[in-house]
């Protein structure tokens, strides 16, 4: 069931261009929906549609089956997490959880064990009375993330609420965002920038460019068969063709474009079968090696062993720069681009 | 110590002496024991402060003083924290017309502020004197509060008041509950500043006062062309230090200074 709709909404700031151009999206109940683009995608601009705080200028949001278009910002029930985390720095992390269950009058002996229970989920009840300014960054991140979902939200709002945090701790709020939304069953709808972060998060990922949807895929498809070049690239897939009589390698029917990650392409000796290339640069990466090499299509980036660093006897399967070499480009790897595939449109492909 | 550093201590001293100088004078000269303002004083004494505490007329103004500098503030800081707010939160059209407009009461001189707010409030409206000199005084500071707490804003992140909203709060309980906390300190600063510009101001003040109501620099002012005796030196010292333990205390129990 559709738990969220927006219908054709076109959304921009004060007169200027549209950041987003009639874009329609359904969320279902319960599921985690990564919206997912470069900046100035309009990911961020959609999410603040959705919130309240930037009123449309044309299309529908619907919540519910309950219209929500003009529904003001606070009394729309839609969590929203800030990639600042937005905390109130004069209130303690507990004061911070328990402000919207003080507007809404709750009971103080509700309010106290709401208040409890939400930092409990999130980990934090050591630090419930620090102010935020003495939390760590993944601290006020959970700060940040109790307060909204205190409230028992109909919709979670996230946008890029990792994307200041360190590394480490970033792939463990990862994870620990995924158990939350098991377990409270919350739909949610999750803006990043981050490929990684989106594939292995959602439900569902919607690729976004220049204010319009260019897939809405599971994580799987989005990563095997992109519907569009944006994607591809978006994905990885730095090798990117359009098909036609240029490009030897045989498509199949109703391809327009073929796409090769690096690691989708072997680099060979110069008398193996292949494309006849030249060594522009090498960079080693531990597992294997990167090769940048210029063909008759352009410049290609390849893939070849790093066992010749490890054991200089080895057959040579290591280039230097400069060397004739021939990259495999082959067709059963390739990501297949279809012709003017799902921009824009539904539910998208279905896996 | 290096030959460069001995130049820029030497510079140092030098301004302190100019910037402290004058005041130094006036103080030492208000513990004159004399008839007639000198300096350095014959003899000491506390007559003319206590000369000066005694004086009904500059009891009278001094009172006077404090209602214009804390009505025509809090008038100031009425309009002038929704404008910071404003300029700072929304898209307001005409923006840099209204900051452009704000600085004016700055550039233009006393006088001519004075004068117009004359011609206005007391010659075409009618208005009493002392509510022509709140409304006068007000529109002096509003720049002060306008500017002071626009700066205490900017050091708040934009979107704090947005997290409120979405947490169920209206425009109005966003500001109230989550804004102005965090910018208090912001507001106490440009309280005491423009409250201290009012308690100051001259040219404007000179203007507007009419008979039996006068502030304390209006009073000094005439005062000072009748008599002269150590008497305004006593008062200037004893406003100094009224001035400086004001500041002092909103420092100790705000901390003010980070955003004058």
């Amino acid at each position: 069931m559709n738990h969220l709709e927006l219908i054709d909404l076109t959304l921009a700031y004060g007169k200027g261009a549209s950041a987003v151009e009639r874009l329609s999206l359904t969320v279902a109940r319960g599921e985690l929906v990564s919206l997912l683009g470069p900046s100035g995608c309009g990911k961020t601009t959609t999410m603040r549609a959705v919130a309240g705080l930037l009123a449309p200028r044309d299309g529908r949001i619907v919540l519910a089956g309950e219209d929500i278009t003009r529904v003001p910002a606070h009394r729309r029930d839609i969590g929203l997490v800030f990639q600042s985390y937005a905390l109130f720095p004069h209130l303690s992390a507990r004061d911070n959880v328990a402000f919207g269950l003080r507007l809404r009058r709750v009971p103080a002996d509700e309010l106290r064990q709401r208040v409890e229970q939400a930092l409990h989920a999130v980990g934090l009840e050591a630090f419930a009375d620090r102010l935020p300014a003495n939390l760590s960054g993944g601290q006020q991140q959970r700060v940040a993330l109790a307060r909204a979902i205190v409230l028992r939200p109909r919709l979670l709002l996230l946008d890029e609420p990792l994307s200041n945090l360190d590394a480490r701790l970033r792939l463990e709020m990862r994870a620990e965002l995924r158990r939350l939304q098991r377990e409270l069953g919350i739909t949610m709808l999750y803006v990043t920038h981050d490929q990684d972060e989106a594939l292995s998060l959602s439900d569902r990922i919607v690729v976004m460019n220049a204010g319009r949807i260019e897939q809405s895929a599971e994580p799987e498809a989005v990563w095997n068969r992109p519907a569009t070049p944006f994607v591809a690239r978006f994905m990885g897939c730095e090798n990117l063709f359009e098909v036609g009589p240029s490009l030897p390698v045989a498509a199949p029917p109703g391809a327009t474009h073929l796409a090769w990650r690096a690691t989708a392409v072997p680099l060979a000796a110069a008398h193996a079968p292949g494309i006849e290339g030249r060594v522009l640069a090498r960079s080693y990466l531990g597992e294997r090696v990167e090769y940048l090499v210029e063909t008759a299509l352009g410049r290609i980036k390849a893939t070849g062993a790093a066992h010749r660093l490890a054991d200089a006897s080895a057959s040579p399967t290591v280039w230097d720069e400069g060397a004739p070499v021939r990259v495999r480009l082959d067709p059963a790897r390739a990501a297949v681009i279809p012709p003017s595939a799902a921009a824009g449109a539904g539910p998208g492909v279905a896996a | 110590m290096r030959r460069g550093s001995r130049a820029a201590m030497a510079m140092l001293l030098l301004a302190l002496a100019f910037l402290v100088g004058p005041f130094a004078v006036v103080f030492i000269a208000g513990f004159s024991d004399g008839d007639s303002l000198a300096f350095p004083p014959q003899s000491w004494s506390l007559r003319w402060m206590s000369h000066v505490l005694a004086e009904e007329a500059f009891q009278r103004s001094f009172i006077t003083s404090l209602w214009v500098g804390f009505g025509g503030t809090t008038i100031a800081l009425l309009l002038g924290v929704p404008v910071a707010y404003a300029l700072s939160r929304f898209a307001v059209p005409g923006r840099e017309w209204v900051r452009t407009a704000l600085t004016l009461p700055l550039v233009v001189p006393g006088i001519i502020v004075g004068l117009a707010l004359l011609n206005h409030m007391v010659l075409l409206f009618d208005l009493p004197v002392v509510a022509s000199l709140l409304v006068g005084h007000a529109t002096l500071l509003l720049p002060y509060t306008v500017r002071v707490v626009s700066s205490s804003l900017a050091n708040l992140r934009l979107d704090i008041d947005d997290a409120a909203i979405t947490l169920g709060a209206t425009r109005l309980q966003a500001f109230f509950k989550v804004v102005l906390p965090n910018i208090r300190a912001g507001v106490a600063a440009a309280f005491i500043l423009a409250f201290i510009t009012s308690f100051n101001q001259v040219p404007v003040s000179l203007f507007l006062t009419g008979p039996g109501v006068s502030t304390l620099p209006i009073e000094m002012l005439a005062y000072m062309e009748t008599s002269y005796d150590p008497s305004i030196a006593a008062l200037s010292t004893l406003l100094v230090a009224f001035t400086i333990a004001l500041v002092a205390v909103t420092e100790k129990v705000l901390g003010i200074s980070k955003y004058v």
